[in-house]
């Protein structure tokens, strides 16, 4: 191997100390390029991950909820579920909590889907699921962020037989978690052997969730009467 | 004369990554996304993937600006191009692909941390030119690559029983679980370990029976 393709040594590292100003300078000229670059991925890209978001939203709502094909966002103020007003809608979106009412084809309502959350093993656990207000059931599961351990906690989005247990599940009194295959109650969930904490984070979050939204749920319903 | 040498000195910087100086078989580094995402093949390629881009990027970019950089505020300009590398990863990988973003979770922003990308911009790329920088980092990386789908895949098919998601045995296969677990890891990892050792052992060896068979066939003619 011949010499010329070992790099010469920069003179000024070897010979004397460079000032204390060239050396800002360097630090400064790489966090300022670093931070035009960054933002402009950010403007570049926030658009396309807030696209994706709403979509997959969309899509989970219509997973939770069998039957629908159109919903309506409500907010809950005061205690009350109200429609989005003109002014609201566009700036305070996502800083204010909504939920989704869930029509089907020929206008009947399908239930609820409503967004929730709670600590699972490592962070917060996002998750969204349908609400029949009349029978009192929860009719449909899904995880819409998580991260838990995967290979274990991360059953609770792939497991079918856990997100089965969310198809007929009565609310009342309380949701419960038993081992698998010994449910005999309808209030009853079946947790995933080896991803015990993550199911009860699951059923926690989902009875949080419930205790929140329900008395405005069931104001709302006999307020409109709805038919279900 | 002179391409022909540049161009198996480039040829031996990529090559060296893929065996002779593999990042975690033989160098033992970047353990912790080693450890953290292999539990399935799949994780541990998208993962190396994303690592690949990384390291790539930072090579080029600190041997373009390697006769800039005064020595003193070397280490820290580094890691300024390489979480800036990151970062725009991270969010490109959430816009354009967002399984694979959900899938990696938090494993993306610790590239930053991963010691196989720093290690390459100290030992190599501020010292190389970008052309030797890139053969390198490419090198490192379908090494790491290889890696990380190889114990990966071990631990698919003993824990989950199955290889890139496709089941390879029947019902009646009961998973080992602890293989997908961290423990799990840490035995898979050290077997390789072992194995590869073994196999560097039993060719030195060979090597040396070569040589002094012919040492001694060179002094008897």
């Amino acid at each position: 191997m011949s010499e010329q393709f070992v790099d010469r040594e920069i003179p000024i590292q070897s010979s004397s100390e460079p000032s204390s100003l060239r050396l800002i300078a360097t630090l400064g000229i790489a966090g300022l390029l670093a931070g035009i670059v960054l933002v402009g991925a950010y403007v570049f890209t926030l658009p396309i991950i807030e696209r994706n978001k709403e979509e997959a939203l969309q899509e989970a709502i219509y997973h939770v909820l069998p039957g629908c094909s159109k919903y309506e966002a409500l907010f809950l103020k005061d205690g009350q579920l109200v429609k989005p007003e003109k002014n609201t809608e566009a700036g305070s979106q996502h800083s204010v909590k909504r939920i989704f009412l869930g029509y089907n084809e020929k206008g009947a309502v399908v239930g609820f889907a409503i967004p929730a959350s709670g600590p699972g093993f490592q962070d917060l656990i996002k998750l969204i699921y349908g609400f029949g207000p009349k029978a009192d059931v929860i009719i449909g599961f899904e995880v819409l962020e998580s991260k838990e351990t995967p290979g274990l906690g991360d059953k609770i989005v792939k497991d079918q037989h856990f997100i089965g247990n969310f198809s007929a599940l009565s609310v009342e009194p309380s949701l419960e978690g038993t081992p698998k295959g010994s449910k005999t109650k309808p209030n009853q969930i079946e947790t995933i052997t080896g991803a015990t904490i993550s199911s009860k984070a699951v059923i926690k979050a989902l009875q949080v969730s419930l205790g929140e939204w329900r008395p405005a749920i069931q104001q709302y319903i006999e307020k409109n009467t709805l038919s279900n | 004369m002179n391409t022909i040498n540049q161009s198996n000195r480039t040829y031996t910087e990529f090559v060296k990554g893929l065996w002779k100086e593999n990042p975690v078989f033989v160098a033992v580094l970047g353990m912790c996304p080693v450890l953290a995402v292999t539990n399935s093949a799949i994780n541990g390629l998208a993962m190396g993937l994303a690592t690949t881009f990384v390291l790539v990027g930072s090579s080029f970019l600190v041997s373009m600006v390697r006769h800039w950089i005064p020595k003193q505020v070397r280490i820290t300009t580094f890691i300024v191009i390489i979480a800036t590398f990151v970062s725009t990863v991270d969010m490109a990988l959430e816009a354009l692909v967002p399984k694979i973003h959900k899938e990696l979770g938090a494993f993306i922003a610790l590239i930053v941390v991963n010691c196989i990308i720093m290690g390459r911009q100290e030992a190599f790329a501020a010292k190389n030119t970008v052309k030797l920088s890139i053969a390198d980092a490419l090198g490192m990386s379908v090494g790491f690559i290889f890696a990380l789908v190889t114990l990966g895949g071990l631990r698919e098919i003993l824990g989950s029983g199955s290889f890139f998601g496709f089941l390879l045995f029947g019902d009646h296969f009961e998973p080992w679980i602890i293989m997908i677990l961290p423990p799990g890891g840490f035995f898979v990892l050290g077997f390789l370990l072992l194995f590869f050792n073994w196999l560097k052992k039993n060719r030195d060896e060979r090597l040396k029976k070569q040589t002094a068979v012919l040492s001694k066939t060179m002094q008897g003619a």
